[in-house]
């Protein structure tokens, strides 16, 4: 820095979003706006390649030059500005905004949609009792997958992509292959009553896939092997029915319930490790701050292909660490009692935050693929935007008509979908904090929303009996 | 000492009578005979009393053998598939409002114009102006007879102001208007109590459109806000129509039934 420059000054520290900072305090001069703010970062950080990064101060996106700023809000400039980098994806999405296909097949409402992690396939569970599997490519059926007794109420693809699980309401769980449409085996029996939620075993823990956990109304969590084909532990302890779980990438599963509590159960005796509580009713939906890793396992944004189980767990195991950094994983939950908690499980078994503002129960909650933001779904009409760390409100979306059931993040996490009771699917941009594109297009409520890993598409089903495709 | 427990200490001192227990056993066998005895022989209201005790115990105990066998017994399974399906995060939730949730389905048929003014009632018996109208005779001698009252139910909208009462040639007695209308919706055979926006049509003539006469007939435009009704498109359906089915000036409220 020149002593005699004649614009003015101000010292700036870089930190990180946990607030680690980078380097010493600089001074900057006022003109400097985010690119060159980029530039600093990416030479402070030894970057290879030059990496796009977002700037906040007191969490709000800085876009102007720092004078500007400075000015508009009246910072002082004797204080040292903290600067929050974040890092943005490299690649970005396209907003969808037209329906490409509207598919009919089902005989009933479709309850559940899914693509594989790496974005090829498609996979729909309805009320008819059936798994459709869909070609993407010609969006047309593929394969019917008739064997359950009851509705199909949940969906689950491994990581690695070469299997998938459904669970119905006769509490049945059915494992298929994708390739030939055709059940690996027999049904899996256990569950008394109905599946609510399946989850697999993080890729990075152990590949190929082998063991995935599903939860039932019955109150008991099982954990199942497609090797051995049998139930290997019944991860019993809720009073009540279980209505949500996760397998967390430390090897944790966690069951949130109706009796209010959330369990930390261990995956190799199935002991229970902790408990959480704090809720005030029925605890609705968990999400991890890497549960989007997790799901996609090895596949990124690229759609490289992996030959070998070894090399897909390497990949796998390297994007999950890269994703979590150094700050223990966290988990958000979201209750009819219409509020959410933050919790760092593995840190301490009290809540980091309690996030209030819903006027009503919370459906869905779910972090962005890059762990920074946290939307939750209410049925009060609204979708609410988070800080994913601190567990700060930062936007409120509001449109929908009806109440929304389901949200579903972009892969660059700069855009968030929601599908509502009123039959519409929203897109939501996260930087402007407005709406993106209403899609209308389904005759009835929208139960099921997803957003493909590769972004190219999304799909969305509901009481209407279609599947529809929306694409950029 | 109370007479009883004399024998209760000679029971302690020197034990029970050698016979007790043969005496007691004999005694409780012979009960339920000299039972069966005397209801039989029993004539009159002792008859009727001892006839309804019998009969309720029975009945008791057949009632705890039913239900003990239920506990043993196995019931069949409910397994059959039912139609509409929910998703699992709605399983749970008692859907106390679905009578009121109308299906946007039911109501895509509304697309189909073939049917749109397919009307439950479509003829309706004509009303002539003098059962409509009572002339009302004015002027200091009562010799002028322009003016009419409506002898009909009418609706009057909210932002209605009078002309002065000189110039008004139509009266609407205000005991006969009414605001509010039962609507039935005719798929899910469920009633509603819903605010009238306007008449949209009378089959009498254009004029009692305009008046807002409601007779049976009547096209009438209601609020169906309430009802969570949502276009294709995502709004929420404020208005509909719906076609009154019954004479309101007779029977002091209207009916109605939605057009879909």
């Amino acid at each position: 820095m020149e002593v005699e420059s004649p614009v003015n000054n101000v010292m700036c520290q870089f930190a990180d979003r946990e607030g680690t900072p980078l380097g010493a305090p600089l001074y900057l001069p006022q003109t400097t706006a985010p690119q060159q703010l980029q530039q600093i970062v990416n030479k402070l950080l030894n970057n290879e390649e030059k990496l796009p990064y977002a700037f906040y101060i007191s969490d709000q996106e800085l876009v102007v030059p720092l004078e500007v700023y400075l000015q508009k809000n009246k910072v002082s400039v004797e204080k040292v500005l903290s600067i929050v980098y974040q890092p943005q994806a490299v690649f970005r999405i396209r907003p969808v905004n037209r329906c490409s296909a509207t598919i009919a097949g089902h005989a009933e409402a479709v309850l559940s949609v899914a693509f594989s992690p790496d974005g090829r396939h498609l996979a729909s569970g309805s009320g008819d009792t059936t798994v459709r599997l869909w070609d993407l490519n010609t969006q047309t059926p593929m394969f019917t997958c008739t064997g359950h007794k009851n509705w199909v109420l949940c969906i689950a693809w491994s990581p690695d992509g070469k299997h998938l699980v459904s669970g119905s309401k006769a509490g049945e769980i059915i494992c298929w292959d994708p390739e030939s449409g055709k059940p690996s085996g027999n049904p899996y029996v256990g569950h008394k009553k109905w599946i609510t939620g399946i989850s697999w075993e993080p890729l990075h823990l152990n590949a190929p896939c082998r063991r995935f956990v599903s939860a039932s109304k019955d109150g008991d969590a099982r954990i199942w092997d497609i090797m051995l084909r049998k139930c290997v532990i019944c991860l019993s302890g809720h009073t009540l029915a279980i209505t949500c779980v996760k397998w967390g990438g430390d090897g944790i599963i966690y069951t949130g319930s109706q009796d209010c509590t959330i369990k930390m159960w261990e995956t190799s005796q199935g002991k229970l490790i902790r408990e959480l509580k704090g809720h005030g009713h029925w605890v609705n939906s968990l999400a991890l701050s890497t549960e989007y890793v997790l799901r996609t396992g090895a596949f990124d944004h690229t759609g490289k292909m992996y030959s070998s189980p070894e090399e897909m767990k390497k990949v796998a195991l390297e994007r999950y660490n890269k994703m979590k950094g150094n700050s223990p994983e966290r988990l958000v939950s979201g209750s009819d009692d219409f509020t959410m908690f933050l919790w760092e499980p593995a840190v301490s078994k009290h809540p980091k935050t309690r996030m209030t503002g819903h006027q009503q129960l919370v459906n869905h909650v779910y972090f962005s693929p890059d762990g920074q933001w946290l939307a939750s779904a209410s049925f009060d009409k609204s979708v609410k935007l988070w800080n994913g760390v601190t567990g700060k409100f930062v936007a409120a979306f509001r449109g929908h008509v009806g109440p929304v059931y389901q949200i579903s993040w972009s892969a660059d996490s700069r855009l968030l979908l929601s599908g509502s009771k009123d039959s519409t699917l929203k897109v939501w941009d996260i930087r402007t904090q407005k709406l993106k594109q209403d899609l209308p297009g389904h005759a009835d409520e929208v139960y099921a929303v997803d957003w493909s890993p590769d972004g190219e598409k999304v799909a969305s089903g509901g009481k209407d009996r279609v599947l529809k495709l929306w694409m950029g | 000492m109370p007479q009883g427990d004399y024998i209760e200490l000679h029971r302690k001192r020197h034990g029970y009578r050698l016979d007790h227990f043969e005496r007691k056993r004999k005694k409780e066998a012979r009960e339920v005979h000299k039972r069966s005895e005397r209801a039989q022989k029993a004539l009159g209201i002792k008859g009727k009393q001892i006839a309804k005790k019998n009969y309720a115990e029975k009945a008791l105990m057949k009632k705890t053998l039913a239900m003990h066998e239920e506990s043993t017994s196995r019931r069949k399974v409910d397994d059959q598939v039912h139609e509409g399906a929910v998703p699992a995060y709605l399983l749970d939730r008692e859907n106390t409002a679905r009578a009121k949730i109308l299906s946007n389905a039911i109501k895509q048929k509304r697309k189909e114009k073939a049917g749109k003014w397919e009307v439950p009632l479509p003829k309706v018996r004509p009303v002539a102006e003098d059962e409509m109208f009572k002339v009302i005779r004015t002027g200091k001698r009562k010799t002028k007879q322009w003016k009419r009252m409506v002898t009909k139910v009418t609706f009057v909208g909210a932002g209605f102001t009078r002309k002065p009462p000189k110039y008004e040639r139509f009266i609407r007695p205000s005991g006969l208007r009414f605001t509010k209308a039962h609507v039935t919706h005719p798929e899910l055979k469920c009633t509603f109590n819903l605010e009238i926006i306007g008449v949209k049509k009378n089959p009498n003539g254009p004029m009692y459109s305009s008046l807002g006469v409601i007779t049976k007939g009547t096209i009438i435009e209601v609020n169906v806000s309430e009802l969570g009704l949502v276009t294709p498109a995502g709004k929420v359906v404020w208005g509909k129509y719906a076609q009154v089915t019954n004479n309101p000036e007779n029977d002091g409220c209207i009916n109605a039934v939605l057009l879909v």
